[in-house]
């Protein structure tokens, strides 16, 4: 086991040397850019990868440039779940942040299969001029539990792979790179002099006068113990009613994804020692909506009664405790559900459009999902709508029948993978209710239904617009008001 | 302004109610209807105190093979679960589930799943069978109202439903959640009996044919339907006997039986048995004995000499019974004719089943009844049941003769067994119904009468009113009145106290559903132990999908339904031989239990362990029944090995063997470092009350694989083989 570990090492290795070695003889991109300081922080304490690259960028070329290139090693490529990028102005204390446009490019891969994202930039850079960006990345997957499989009075030990000098298209005249990790027990580390470790920071650089796609692998090996849920597959579906509210049911696959247990669960010895079994986890907390009401938090053979809800004005948080203590490879499914008041989320446009203004990702905390679809269950006669989401997700509508349906509710499904903590920002999904709605030949029966569910609506809008001065969210009113600009440029 | 319009109103709205006024018979329907209304949704509502404490799930054992198999017949649909064969169960024999179970149940409600889908009721399948039980039981109390008015009158229906909608011998089988075939069955038994009195009383074809019907409907749903297949027979053979046979009597059980034989051998797990099985026998054998009767009275019509027809009755009469005999005796010689079956004889014979099938004994709801669960089901039906036999003598009719067997049979297989309360439950509440009607309208009959007179007397307190022409009965009984109302308003407190009794019974009892177990905390406050949940959840979760787990058989049913695993045996007990292989390995020694388990292919044992919490129907206190089941097909497993003197221990007292046995180092295993109450040494007993005897148990060819947080399930990996040196 162990020999084969050091061979895979020494086999990793050698490739990215040779990946070093490699680097410099590639063309790199057009305008003449150069980096005059970089700083990359990492913090490990978590098995969510934080990346904060604080870099000063200088055109030295004669073109202005208006864009800005990020580059990533393939593996790294696969695993961001979120690149966001700002200018930062000012000095120390009166910094002000302008937050700037980034995308994947279509460019050519550059050497050894480097990835790029394109930053860009409010202004072009002229000729001799600097700016200074503040880049956060977050990785998902990249802690690597070794050994993989642990007993139950071990604690988890995991790699992360990375390299102590920035990867960039661009020379950067100095650098630094610093790692957190979450205890001071590191039990390896890359050392790429100058490399300094006080308790639980290390520390590579400060590197002078770098070529072009520099390129020094690490690999640091360090106890990780915290909660590394992962969340396989998350289906959310928000269902609107036009009686008054909004119900959400969420179906999760929990898996614990650090180093798998090995050999026998002993009770006694989780129950009576406090170091037994410190890489698993028994809760979870969720953050729900302020004002929820009816939760319920089961599986599919009942009800869970472990868990706890603490609701105040901000937010509601929801304490789950699975079935089980999970521990590594360990699974868990299971169902929250809950209902939110109808005024707080759905809001009527100028035109008379409704719209709904949901939080997209998954309400745990510290958590990955692979892979989450939400779905958004509009009301029976609502026609062509589609979500605006403030980032790339893949969109189709479905049909759903619920109870008393007669044509079916169209639902607006939306798909994304890789989804971390950040990507809980509020989307809306705007739809036509009513006018086309007139126009269908339908029942009697349900005509007189739907004018009652109608006029309910009315006046709930109505009522929205009063209280929206003491609306708690104050989040999703700021989105209200944009989203009402928006739509009266559109109208 | 607003005064004129209510002074409007209100003299529109007395316009209306004298309008309205009914007359006597209409307030009487309108009454009797919303009585019966209330005692429907009473009878519904009852039922749910196991929802509101704890949650809409499946109670039990059994009821989660229902769930199980109406999971699949919702999903993948009827021809697919005809076909089923299981292969999840009875490892590695399997279970071909559609020949071996009664479909009326699932069928049931899978139909009105389907129902409340077509109507866009987006309800889950599990809703509907937690209610399932409480829907029918609503559907009982209607027809016991018709079987009431069809014995006595319409008072007697209306007790009678409102005694069997709260009448705990049969909400204990009904509860919310408790989705047995009993839910459904006895509605369908009760309906059969309805339908066939009403057939004998005005012999008419549609009603016997709805009888056959709804005697398939029980054939489907419930093997008790063995017991509608004897008494009706035995009914139809005392009418004969008391000289009640009519042409109707006739009609009506022909067209019952041979209807209902045919329907009843579309269900596939009863097959041929109405014509090849002995407990089907009494009522082919009443069927020729009606069609020798009807020969016999067409041939005296013919001859019209009595002299002549008495020798030819003879001849006849001697004929048919020793062609009969023969015939049967033939059939049964020549293995065309099973013999009765060992539940049969342990029905008839309560010592039966303890000498010679300890699986049937060993199963608590077998057991003979106690006094005082009769007590606690019955209530004052117990003492209202003779009174209403008197009243059923006392008016004799076709009617009145059947409710009577009914009542007296069922009472005593009620005796036998305790699970067959249930089935006397109907029986004892019509026929109380009919005593508490006939009581109360004597009584109430009599206080009308006093009072009529001295109403009319308005007051003025003159004695000469009362000179009437009920002056003489006056005389007679000079206390009349007052004992009248004296008795009454005892009726009714005794009545009040049946309810009271029957609302506390059904929530302190019954209304538990032993997955979730609930105690009181030190502080007052309740603690739920959701043990099972949390290990069958857990096997679902984290063993491979083929994984076989080993555990007594009471655990099968809930393990494949909730952990989704193969088992190797379940609570359906058709294979004694498993079952005592099962009960061998846990009662022998760890290496030969190892071999044992090795060639059944299982991957993991899981044992239920009370020690912790105290709660005592654990494998330990169950293990007895393991040991006497293994040894009765394995002669190398004795009882005796296990106590010491007769008795059962597991302290340091206890016999060698058993400390060292596969479920005892199960059970036991590091119980010993684990202080469990305060002011015992660790490794005390909380379910015994004993410290163990064995606290340094090694396991060599398991280990532990999970255990849940109160302890009460334990389960156990079963190491692959060591490679060979």
């Amino acid at each position: 086991m162990e020999a084969m570990a050091i061979l895979r090492l020494a086999v990793v290795f050698s490739i990215l040397t040779s990946f070093s070695l490699l680097a410099g003889s590639s063309p790199s991109p057009s305008t003449e850019l150069q980096i005059v300081t970089a700083e990359s922080r990492i913090d490990l304490t978590s098995h969510i990868v934080n990346v904060f690259l604080t870099l000063k960028v200088e055109n030295i070329g004669e073109s202005p440039a208006s864009e800005v290139l990020l580059a990533f090693s393939p593996t790294e490529f696969d695993r961001l779940a979120v690149v966001k990028a700002a200018a930062s102005a000012g000095k120390k204390k009166k910094k002000s942040y302008l937050p700037l446009d980034v995308k994947p490019t279509d460019l050519p891969d550059g050497p050894n299969g480097t990835k790029y994202y394109l930053i860009r930039l409010l202004k072009p850079l002229g000729k001799g001029e600097a700016i200074s960006l503040e880049v956060l990345y977050i990785l998902t997957h990249s802690l690597e539990p070794f050994p993989v499989e642990i007993s139950q009075s071990e604690s988890q030990l995991v790699y992360y792979r990375d390299s102590a000098k920035i990867l960039s298209p661009y020379p950067i005249k100095q650098q630094a790179t610093f790692l957190k990790t979450p205890t001071s027990k590191v039990e390896s580390f890359t050392r790429v002099v100058p490399t300094d470790r006080a308790n639980t920071e290390l520390r590579y650089g400060p590197y002078e006068e770098q070529p072009p796609f520099s390129y020094s692998p690490i690999i640091v090996h360090f106890e990780n113990n915290k909660a590394f849920a992962v969340v396989e597959e998350l289906v959310r579906e928000i269902e609107i009613s036009h009686w008054g509210s909004i119900q959400v049911t969420e179906h999760y696959k929990l898996v614990h994804a650090g180093a798998r247990h090995k050999g026998a669960f002993s009770r006694v010895e989780y129950q009576s020692r406090p170091n037994s079994g410190v890489s698993s986890f028994k809760n979870l907390l969720a953050e729900l909506p302020p004002r929820v009401h009816s939760v319920y938090y089961r599986d599919n053979i009942g009800n869970i009664s472990s868990s706890r809800l603490r609701t105040n004005f901000k937010k509601s948080e929801l304490l789950i405790e699975p079935r089980y203590p999970l521990f590594g490879g360990w699974k868990s499914t299971f169902v929250i559900g809950y209902g939110v008041p109808l005024e707080d989320f759905l809001f009527e446009a100028a035109d008379g459009t409704r719209y709904l203004n949901y939080s997209f990702g998954c309400p745990l905390a510290e958590t990955v999902v692979d892979k989450l679809t939400v779905k958004v269950v509009l009301p029976e006669g609502s026609k062509n709508p589609s979500a605006v989401v403030p980032f790339p997700v893949e969109q189709r509508t479905e049909r759903k029948y619920s109870y008393l349906d007669v044509v079916g509710r169209t639902v607006v499904v939306l798909e994304k993978s890789n989804v971390v903590p950040e990507h809980n920002s509020p989307f809306q999904t705007p739809y036509p209710f009513g006018e086309i709605w007139k126009n269908e030949p339908t029942l009697e029966l349900l005509t007189v239904r739907l004018n009652i569910s109608r006029s309910s609506c009315n006046f709930q809008s109505s009522k929205d617009h009063m209280s929206s001065y003491n609306c708690v969210d104050l989040a999703s009113e700021r989105w209200y008001a944009e989203n009402c600009l928006q739509l009266h440029l559109q109208g | 302004m607003e005064k004129a319009t209510d002074l409007l109103s209100s003299s529109q709205s007395l316009f209306s109610l004298k309008s309205l006024k009914l007359k006597t018979k209409q307030q009487e329907l309108l009454l009797r209807i919303s009585i019966l209304g209330l005692v429907y949704i009473l009878a519904f509502i009852t039922r749910l105190f196991s929802v509101l404490r704890y949650e809409s799930m499946i109670h039990e054992f059994d009821p989660y093979f229902n769930y199980r198999t109406t999971l699949y017949l919702t999903q993948k649909g009827f021809y697919e679960f005809w076909n089923w064969f299981d292969s999840e169960s009875w490892y590695p024999l399997g279970r071909i589930i559609g020949g071996t179970l009664y479909p009326g149940l699932m069928v049931t409600a899978a139909s009105i799943y389907w129902i409340l889908r077509f109507l866009r009721f987006a309800v889950h399948i599990r809703e509907v069978c937690v209610l399932t039980a409480p829907f029918f039981a609503s559907n009982t109390t209607l027809v016991a109202y018709f079987f009431g008015k069809e014995l006595w009158d319409t008072g007697a229906g209306l007790v009678a439903a409102a005694l069997i909608a709260i009448c705990p011998g049969y909400i204990s089988r009904s509860v919310a959640g408790s989705y047995d075939n009993e839910g459904v069955a006895i509605f369908a038994l009760l309906l059969t009996f309805y339908l066939f009195v009403k057939a004998v009383k005005t012999g008419s074809l549609a009603w016997s044919l709805a009888s056959a019907l709804g005697y398939f409907y029980m054939v489907s749903a419930w093997g008790g339907y063995v017991f509608i297949i004897n008494l009706i027979p035995l009914y139809v053979l005392v009418l004969l006997v008391v000289g009640r046979y009519s042409m109707r009597l006739y009609v009506a059980y022909n067209c019952m039986y041979i209807l209902g034989m045919l329907l009843a051998m579309q269900i596939r797990f009863v097959g041929f048995q109405h014509v090849q099985s002995g407990e089907h026998m009494a009522a082919m054998g009443v069927f020729f004995l009606m069609q020798v009767f009807y020969f016999l009275d067409w041939v005296k019509h013919l001859l019209n000499d009595q002299k002549l027809f008495q020798a030819f009755l003879r001849i006849t009469l001697t004929c048919a019974i020793s062609v009969g005999v023969i015939a049967l005796g033939l059939g049964t010689a020549s293995g065309y004719i099973s013999p009765w079956t060992g539940r049969f004889y342990s029905l008839l014979d309560p010592t039966y089943a303890k000498d010679h099938i300890p699986i049937i004994a060993s199963v608590s709801e077998h057991q003979p009844t106690a006094w005082s669960s009769f007590m606690f089901d019955f209530h004052i039906l117990l003492i209202l049941f003779p009174a209403g036999l008197y009243f059923c003598f006392k008016r004799l009719s076709d009617a009145t003769i059947f409710i009577v067997m009914y009542g007296l049979t069922s009472m005593y297989f009620a005796g036998v067994m305790v699970r067959l309360i249930l089935v006397a439950t109907p029986a004892v509440c019509l026929i109380s119904a009919i005593a508490v009607s006939a009581t109360i309208k004597n009584l109430s009959q009599l206080v009308r009468t006093k009072t009529k007179p001295t109403q009319a007397g308005s007051g003025k307190g003159t004695a000469s009113t009362k000179a009437s022409s009920k002056g003489a009965l006056d005389q007679s009984l000079p206390y009349q009145k007052n004992g009248a109302i004296a008795l009454l308003v005892g009726a009714f407190y005794l009545l009040t106290r049946y309810a009271i009794h029957c609302t506390w019974v059904t929530s302190e009892a019954y209304s538990s559903p032993s997955i979730v177990l609930a105690a009181r905390g030190a502080h007052g406050n309740r603690v739920i132990f959701d043990d099972y949940r949390e290990a069958y959840f857990w096997l679902r979760q984290n063993t491979p999908q083929d994984a076989k787990v080993m555990s007594w058989w009471d655990y099968g049913y809930q393990i494949t339904a909730m952990g989704n695993r193969t088992v190797i045996v379940d609570n359906n007990t058709w294979n004694n031989t498993h079952i005592a292989t099962v009960g061998r390995a846990m009662s022998s020694y760890e290496d030969e239990a190892y071999e044992i388990m090795r060639s059944l292919d299982v991957d993991y044992v899981l044992v239920v362990f009370g020690g912790v919490t105290g709660y005592s129907s654990d494998d330990i206190n169950k293990f007895l029944w393991m040991v006497r089941i293994g040894g009765g097909v394995f002669p190398v497993i004795k009882e005796p090995d296990y106590l010491v003197n007769g008795e059962y221990r597991v302290d340091k007292g206890a016999a060698p063997k058993m400390l060292n046995c596969l479920m005892y180092k199960l059970s036991y295993y590091r119980f010993g470092e684990l202080t469990t109450e305060y002011g015992q040494p660790p490794g005390y007993d909380r379910a015994r009350g004993v410290e163990i005897g064995n606290k340094d148990i090694k396991l060599e060819y398991l280990e532990e694989a999970f255990t849940t947080s109160n302890w009460i399930v334990r389960i156990y990996k079963v190491k692959p083989p060591k490679n060979r040196l």
